[in-house]
């Protein structure tokens, strides 16, 4: 027995161990110097957790999006982040003109939802013809077909819409009644505009999952997720269940845009990239294809990408550590996928192909 | 009229000619039984039924409509429900949500509650596991699931593949059995099976296919008699 595994374990396996280890122990020795060095306070702390558990609620919406689509048809719709930058970015001039106007700051609830509204459906609309046009004639090709249309689909969206709107970086309208902070006593306070992102993509995250497990719709999704020719000899449409999937996905990446100009206060037609590949990366780590994997992994990522720089790295010396976030975060994406390529929670898509 | 027609139909799977004009009639409330050897075009045949494969050449008809142009989901609505080969359960659905999918077609809730009762009536055992998810459940269940879930849409004609496959003596009677409770109540039955011996005692008619042809169609009694079918299926030489 140990010596099979013994013969088993090989250099690369060895080499792995040895990268895992080391990381393991930077991040430890790191945290523990940080720790030990007392530059930050239980406030800053509080605060990179808020922050990033607001992010990581928008990194978790737009994940849905790229979860639901996989979990349906097992692509990989990496157009998805210009579905969400086109909702961010179309909701923008309403924004812009109520705010203008002094409606938004009059009636900051009617404004905001106008907002929602706009560009929930533009999101939508974007999504639905990407599914028509590009994807329903491919859905017999060999999967790297799909794969190809859809980053040249993203290509096209983002100089449609640069095309569209200008290449200049726009700066998104303050909202009066989300400017602020709410003294949580002693030292620790919390943005509104944090607890609204917080609150908001919880929401939407609560109606999708009991959309998914109440509804006919939501059942007959996940019937065809696993079975599309049975699930045809039930009597459901396939094609209009991946239709009202990809609506699903486009509404949360809608949403998830408002909420993420709002806290980051700036569109432009590229601003879709980073944020896709993050919240991808989310999907991947909590396992593609299953919805809670992709809440938790945007969550988990938003927290990494926040607390790590600052806790791994500052008491190391490394200056600016907050600058290496990307870094981080695709190391511990490199990671889960070298120890456990499922995901987080991807075990039940695994046996489930088993 | 029959309820079921099929004349000259032919199926491929690409490039693959799996139906080389299978023609066969379905008279209603009849057990018409399709018995043939491994590969010989049984489940391609009702595929092409159901309208997930469409036939390159021939017609489907239903009580003298023609079916080709329909997708398999308004087949269904049409009372044309297939149990697929090998079960096919949504494994992560719960034995209830299982049997509402089978009533996808009817969207009244009422209905589906009164077709599910009508289900666990008839399998009681599914009544216990409601709550189970079905990639749970035993070989045995799932096909009770599978045969169930078909139900829910009160099908005109039922289309059985193997519905015995791989179950227990006790079990394959007890599915032969509720095979011909159904036909009792008046659905029409299509039947294919493996094994041959149970088909031919509940059917009324029987067709044989070998590489994708009818090579041979005669009531059940005559076919139980024929040497041929004898020595290639039944096991008697
Ligand atoms: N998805 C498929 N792709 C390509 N060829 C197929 C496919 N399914 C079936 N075939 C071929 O079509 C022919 C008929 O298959 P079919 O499944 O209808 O046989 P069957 O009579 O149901 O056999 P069995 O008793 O084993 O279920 C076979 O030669 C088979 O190899
Ligand atoms: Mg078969």
């Amino acid at each position: 027995m140990l010596r099979r595994t013994l013969e088993r374990f090989t250099l690369t396996d060895l080499f792995m161990w040895l990268v895992g280890g080391s990381i393991i122990l930077l991040v430890v020795v790191g945290s523990v110097a940080t720790l030990r060095a007392g530059n930050y306070t239980a406030r800053h702390w509080f605060d990179f957790v808020v922050f990033g558990i607001a992010q990581g609620s928008v990194y978790a919406l737009i994940a849905l999006g790229y979860t639901l689509v996989y979990g349906i048809l097992r692509m990989i719709n990496f157009a998805h982040s210009e579905v969400f930058m086109s909702g961010a970015f179309t909701g923008y001039f309403i924004a812009n003109s109520m705010s203008r106007s002094g409606f938004l700051d009059r009636n900051p609830i009617i404004g905001l939802l106008a907002i929602f509204a706009v560009a929930i459906t533009t999101s939508v609309t974007v999504a639905v013809l990407l599914e028509r046009i590009a994807y329903r004639p491919l859905r017999r090709s060999p999967r790297l077909v799909p794969l190809i249309t859809a980053i040249g689909a993203s290509f096209f969206l983002q100089y449609t819409f640069r095309g569209l709107y200008g290449s200049q970086n726009r700066a998104y309208p303050e909202v009066d009644a989300l400017d602020g902070a709410w003294s949580l006593g002693g030292e620790f306070v919390i943005q509104k505009i944090q607890v609204l992102v917080i609150v908001a993509a919880a929401l939407f995250m609560f109606g999708l999952y009991m959309f998914v497990q109440r509804t006919r719709t939501g059942k007959a999704m996940r019937a065809v997720s696993e079975d599309k020719d049975t699930a045809a000899l039930m009597g459901i449409d396939v094609d209009a269940i991946i239709v009202r999937t990809f609506i699903l996905g486009a509404a949360l990446a809608g949403a998830a845009g408002v909420l993420y100009a709002l806290m980051f206060r700036q569109v432009n037609f590229f601003m879709g990239f980073i944020p896709g590949i993050k919240a991808f990366t989310a999907a991947v780590l909590g396992g593609i294809g299953n919805i809670p994997g992709a809440m938790l992994g945007g969550l988990f990522l938003g927290l990494f990408e926040s607390v790590g720089p600052t806790l791994f790295l500052d008491g190391l010396g490394i200056p600016a550590p907050y600058q290496l976030k990307d870094v981080i975060a695709f190391t511990m994406l490199v990671l889960v996928l070298i120890y456990r390529p499922t995901g987080i929670l991807g075990e039940r898509l695994a046996t489930a192909k088993a | 009229m029959a309820i079921l027609e099929l004349e000259n139909v032919h199926s491929y799977y690409g490039h693959i000619h799996a139906l080389k004009g299978v023609s066969l009639i379905v008279e209603e409330g009849e057990i018409v039984t399709l018995i043939g050897a491994n590969g010989a075009g049984k489940s391609t045949t009702l595929k092409t039924i159901s309208g997930l494969l469409r036939p390159r050449e021939g017609h489907i008809r239903l009580n003298g409509e023609d079916l080709s142009a329909y997708k398999a989901h308004d087949i269904v609505s049409k009372g044309v429900v297939q149990v697929p080969e090998g079960r096919r359960v949504f494994g992560r659905l719960t034995v209830t949500e299982n049997l509402e999918m089978g009533a996808y077609t009817r969207s009244n809730a009422s209905e589906t509650a009164q077709a599910v009762e009508r289900v666990f009536h008839l399998f009681p055992r599914l009544k216990e596991r409601h709550n189970q998810l079905a990639g749970t459940l035993s070989g045995g269940e799932q096909q009770m699931l599978a045969t169930g879930r078909a139900l829910m849409a009160y099908p005109k004609v039922l289309l059985l593949d193997e519905p015995s496959m791989g179950l227990a003596p006790v079990l394959v009677d007890s599915i032969f059995d509720t095979i011909k409770q159904l036909h009792r109540e008046g659905t029409t039955i299509l039947l294919v099976e493996q094994n041959a011996r149970m088909a031919l005692q509940i059917a009324d008619r029987g067709y044989v296919l070998q590489t994708g042809q009818v090579v041979l169609n005669d009531s059940a009694q005559n076919l139980r008699q024929n040497e041929t079918v004898q020595k290639a299926y039944l096991g008697i030489s």
